[in-house]
């Protein structure tokens, strides 16, 4: 057996920028959620919780984060399940993209999330990338805080105070900031049932595969007998601070045949409603029209599924 | 810290400070200089190597996060003598040039294969778009893990059928 020790690099913390390499910090791998709790309390602020580490490495990297010290979730048990059953669906905070790509079940008890989940990163990120991870990092252009929103799930978390609840839309603040405190911790997504006859479409652009996006809607609503759409969602990410729903055109959408005029009508509402921002990959009047061209593309697979 | 993990095969111990990504402890720590180091921050995939059956960054994922792990990087997956199926495939459809990516390529690949030893082309560029080359174009490397498919069908139980 080879018996080696590496000391680092030499001169990290004497480069001047840009640095690439990771500052330094202390490191624990507490076995249960309540010693991640008292750690992250005992820090003030100052502790970062690890998952995959694929936005909080590359964010250190970039020393856009210099956390004292990383609570990794490796040995806290219980994190990974994906359970199903009536009444929806619960992804546990370690939950890794792979995991729900692999999920048979999962591709008929929610299709919109295994179709938004496809869209995240690329391969080796999805094989280390978590369900939590993304819930707690807010990144305005993520799939699943979209996916949370316009599903109305509630976010499980732990902290000092005990466990609490938080419905999705009061979850995510604004980009990268949350509504968790410092010394919270997730534990699980649950998603509510997912009728099998529910229509959905889930579209996005970005500029390269795995790139983030420049925006991306994700839609449902359920027919009835009459073909007639109920219960519309409609939620919008990538455009500005955070995925959010879009009433107008979940209003538009309600109560109509879903054809092509509607389709139009509802993709115009969306469009006129979304609050979009402009920067160095696109510019707000770009993202407002991408918005318009993703609602339609996501509005017409949902109908389509409907003959499928 | 201390970290033991099992590097292609071998049985390793190693003490690292925490901010150690395992792309670093392989490189510098354990000298296996296979795994190439590129952007550093998750966008290039040169230093992809197999953790426990899966494909990761090994820049995005810390040493101390191993601990315990099956490791696999380029070395593991190169024969004694000659090349792998899949590295005979890349050396048949010219899918590398300076060979600085090659690496990642690779070990990403052969993740895939093993796994899905039935992937379709637009599966393998699905894949491969988290890998980059700025030498041959992608066209011979996906053509190259499509060819090397046979290796791996006749591995995998029942795969042929």
């Amino acid at each position: 057996m080879l018996r080696l020790h590496f000391a680092g690099l030499p001169n990290h913390d004497t480069q001047q920028p840009p640095h690439v390499k990771l500052p330094a910090f202390e490191y624990a791998a507490p076995r249960s959620a309540r010693d991640v709790v008292e750690l992250l309390a005992a820090h003030r602020g100052a502790a970062r919780i690890i998952a995959g580490g694929q936005s909080l490495l590359p964010m250190m990297a970039f020393r856009l984060v210099q956390p004292e010290l990383l609570v990794d979730l490796r040995n806290v048990p219980d994190l990974q399940q994906i359970a199903v059953d009536a009444s929806g669906i619960a992804l546990g905070a370690r939950t890794r993209w792979c995991d729900i790509e692999a999920n048979a079940a999962l591709r008929i008890a929610h299709p919109l999330l295994t179709e938004a989940v496809r869209h995240i990163a690329h391969y080796q990120i999805r094989n280390r990338g978590t369900v939590g991870g993304s819930l707690a990092h807010a990144d305005p252009a993520s799939e699943l805080p979209c996916i949370v929103v316009t599903c109305e799930a509630a976010i499980r978390v732990l902290g000092s105070a005990g466990e609490r609840v938080i419905a999705a839309d009061d979850f995510l603040l604004g980009p990268l900031t949350t509504a968790l405190t410092e010394d919270e911790i997730i534990l699980e997504v649950r998603l509510p049932a997912w009728p099998r006859t529910r229509r959905w479409g889930f579209r996005e652009l970005s500029s390269r595969a795995g790139d983030f996006a420049l925006a991306g809607l994700a839609v449902f609503y359920d027919a009835d007998d009459a073909g007639i759409a109920r219960n519309a969602h409609v939620g919008m990410f990538g455009g500005a601070g955070r995925a959010v729903r879009l009433p107008n055109a979940e209003q538009a959408l309600n109560g109509t045949e879903v054809d092509g005029a509607a389709v139009r009508r509802v993709a115009a509402e969306a469009a006129a409603e979304a609050e979009v921002a402009g920067d160095i990959h696109a510019s707000a009047d770009y993202r407002r029209s991408l918005v318009a061209t993703l609602c339609e593309r996501a509005l017409s697979d949902a109908a389509a599924r409907a003959n499928a | 810290m201390n970290v033991v993990l099992e590097l292609n095969g071998e049985r390793v111990e190693i003490d690292v400070p925490p901010r150690t990504t395992l792309a670093d402890c392989i490189r510098h720590g354990l000298g296996r200089t296979g795994t190439h180091v590129g952007c550093e921050h998750g966008v290039c995939g040169a230093c992809t190597v197999i953790v426990d059956g899966a494909a990761v960054r090994s820049c995005l994922m810390l040493a101390v996060q191993a601990d315990g792990a099956r490791v696999t990087t380029i070395e593991g997956l190169t024969p004694p003598a000659g090349l792998s199926p899949l590295q005979a495939s890349f050396r048949r459809h010219h899918a590398l040039q300076c060979g600085f990516c090659t690496p990642g390529f690779l070990t990403t690949a052969h993740a895939l294969l093993t796994q899905e030893p039935r992937a379709t082309r637009e599966r393998i560029r699905e894949v491969l778009s988290g890998n980059l080359c700025r030498c041959t174009g992608y066209i011979d490397i996906v053509e190259a893990v499509y060819d090397a498919r046979d290796a791996y069908l006749s591995k995998s139980p029942g795969g042929k059928s």
